[in-house]
């Protein structure tokens, strides 16, 4: 039995799809994420397989129970950060972490091994309200309350939107160390390069399901020649690609532009020639790389509009 | 003062009680540069640009926007900057040509100009077909891409975009940075905030601030180089690792 089994999923808000006929299913002890951008229904999959909220169509079990009929069940079995911080800000650290224990009929010290890690690192400022924590503290917080009653799959949406690059690495490895533990978890999230710390990921896009994968396997499913290209002046040289003949897409990537040709091969002597002779472009440099998953995610998102 | 400086800042100091949110910070800004200003939650960015528009007196040190003192020339500062943020930009009950107009009005264009403006915009981001529709209703990346246009409309000097981008998908992110290029080849000084690390290699320099000091400055480049690091991330995550503000 998968932890998550979701067939045909469909919901509406009036006429807005949010959700397209989601199909997917999470491993036992899976890492996975729902990678995509603000709107693309991300919050709404997590809302109704939390059952907060119904789908209007199609299956989801969680735990093998089924959201709509086992719903106080589940309730019980998981553990759920929404992306909203939603603890009682005025409560302290610790009265949040006792309250949310007693809801579910135990205590901090019975659990005390699994949220240690985490927990820990507030244990300085048990007494402090939650609403003066900052952002990673509250995050952290939020983390150790949803963990309380040890849950079987913890459920956590876009815990890291807002959140600078380090406090996200260090969120990721606490997710390691939970995963290590034995429980599935799934989490949400806006930020590409996070895909690469989860087992296996969904894009997710406009309510549907683009693909599902491995990271390493979405990036390569990226099927053409990829060429980064360097020059002095990043937006002289995405002007000047995009009235190439041959250009097909042209996006900037960092220090880099990524182009991909029209041709099945890009001919890289005569681009070169283009930027520099043509278009007197200087420090003009251009390599062949391997795809990564941001790259993957907008050939599909324009597959999808096309 | 010189006149070929966007923003200028010495020593530039606030205070809350004891905690020195933003610390001596000095750096300058030329005008139609591209500059970005990154740094951990609670490092001080925010406390810096509320000081640098006016919203927030320092404590000490000095600073002039667009020419004017940050101490007695707040509301010619507010004149001069366009201003966006993830979190605030346009109002959601309004349609998309109501928040036109309403800004155009605050920034005191007159009514032709706002009514010959709004076309352009409204056909350069191709929104013509919802310029009735509540802006709540469109596409996050939609509304980012208006709401800086919007900032723009009364043609600024020096536009203030805080963290601009955030959630948005990544066809748009790239659209809006395409925006951000136009803006400052047509000689807008802007000055961005960012989570993402890849966008702070499209700035033509980039500060990175600790604990509420400047703790490196240069063009992307640079700092890579300084740093030895492959890109901007691994110099920042260096930088941010040693912060005593820990999250």
């Amino acid at each position: 039995m998968n932890p998550i089994s979701v067939q045909n999923l469909n919901k509406s808000y009036g006429g807005v799809e949010a959700l397209a006929d989601i199909s997917v299913e999470v491993e036992p002890n899976e890492l996975f994420g729902f990678i995509g951008p603000d709107g693309a229904g991300k919050t709404s999959l997590f809302r109704i397989l939390t059952t907060l909220l119904k789908p209007d169509s199609g299956e989801a079990s969680v735990l093998g129970l089924d959201v709509v009929d086992d719903y106080r069940t589940i309730r019980t079995k998981l553990g759920y950060m929404p992306g909203q911080f939603a603890l009682y800000e005025d409560l302290s650290v610790r009265e949040n972490m006792d309250f949310f224990a007693s809801v579910f009929g135990t205590t901090l010290e019975a659990n005390y091994d699994l949220v240690a890690p985490i927990y820990s690192q507030l244990e300085r400022f048990e007494d402090r309200l939650a609403g003066a924590l900052s952002g990673g503290m509250k995050q952290k917080l939020a983390l150790s309350c949803a963990l309380i009653h040890k849950p079987e799959l913890l459920v956590l949406d876009e815990p890291t939107t807002g959140v600078d690059a380090v406090s996200r690495q260090e969120f990721w490895q606490m997710l390691q160390q939970l995963k290590s533990q034995g429980i599935t978890i799934i989490a949400s999230t806006p930020y590409m390069d996070e895909a690469e710390q989860c087992d296996r990921v969904a894009l997710i896009d406009n309510g549907h399901i683009l693909n599902i994968d491995t990271p390493e396997q979405v990036a390569r499913n990226f099927d053409q020649p990829l060429l980064a290209i360097k020059a002095s002046s990043i937006y002289e040289l995405i002007k000047k690609l995009r009235s190439y003949e041959w250009a097909d897409s042209v996006q900037p990537f960092g220090e880099y532009v990524h182009y991909t040709d029209k041709r099945e091969e890009p001919d890289i002597s005569k681009l070169e020639l283009y930027l520099t002779e043509q278009c007197g472009l200087s420090e003009v440099e251009i390599k062949s790389i391997e795809p990564d998953i941001e790259d993957s995610f907008m050939n599909l998102m324009q597959k999808e509009v096309t | 003062m010189n006149e070929e400086l966007a923003i200028q800042a010495n020593d530039l100091t606030r205070k809350f009680g004891d905690f020195a949110a933003v610390d001596q910070i000095s750096f300058e800004v030329s005008q139609g540069e591209i500059f970005g200003f990154l740094g951990a939650n609670g490092a001080g960015k925010t406390t810096a640009i509320r000081m640098l528009i006016g919203l927030l007196a320092p404590t000490s040190g000095k600073a002039s926007v667009a020419g004017f003192d940050v101490y007695t020339q707040a509301e010619a500062i507010k004149r001069k900057i366009g201003y966006m943020s993830q979190k605030f930009s346009l109002y959601t009950d309004l349609t998309v040509w109501e928040n036109i107009r309403l800004y155009g009005g605050i920034y005191g264009l007159s009514e032709d100009n706002i009514k010959a403006k709004a076309e352009e915009l409204l056909s350069s981001l191709q929104l013509e077909s919802v310029r009735d529709k509540r802006i709540g209703s469109l596409p996050l990346g939609w509304k980012q891409k208006l709401a800086f246009s919007v900032a723009m409309l009364h043609e600024p000097d020096i536009v203030f975009l805080d963290e601009p981008t955030g959630g948005v998908d990544p066809i748009t992110r790239r659209q809006f940075w395409e925006q951000i290029y136009q803006a400052a080849e047509e000689g807008t000084t802007v000055f961005v905030t960012t989570h993402y690390m890849d966008e702070a290699e499209y700035c033509d320099r980039v500060s990175i601030m600790v604990d509420g000091k400047i703790e490196a400055l240069d063009t992307p480049a640079g700092l890579r180089q300084a740093y030895q690091a492959d890109d901007i991330e691994d110099v920042f995550i260096e930088l941010a690792r040693g912060a005593d503000r820990a999250e």
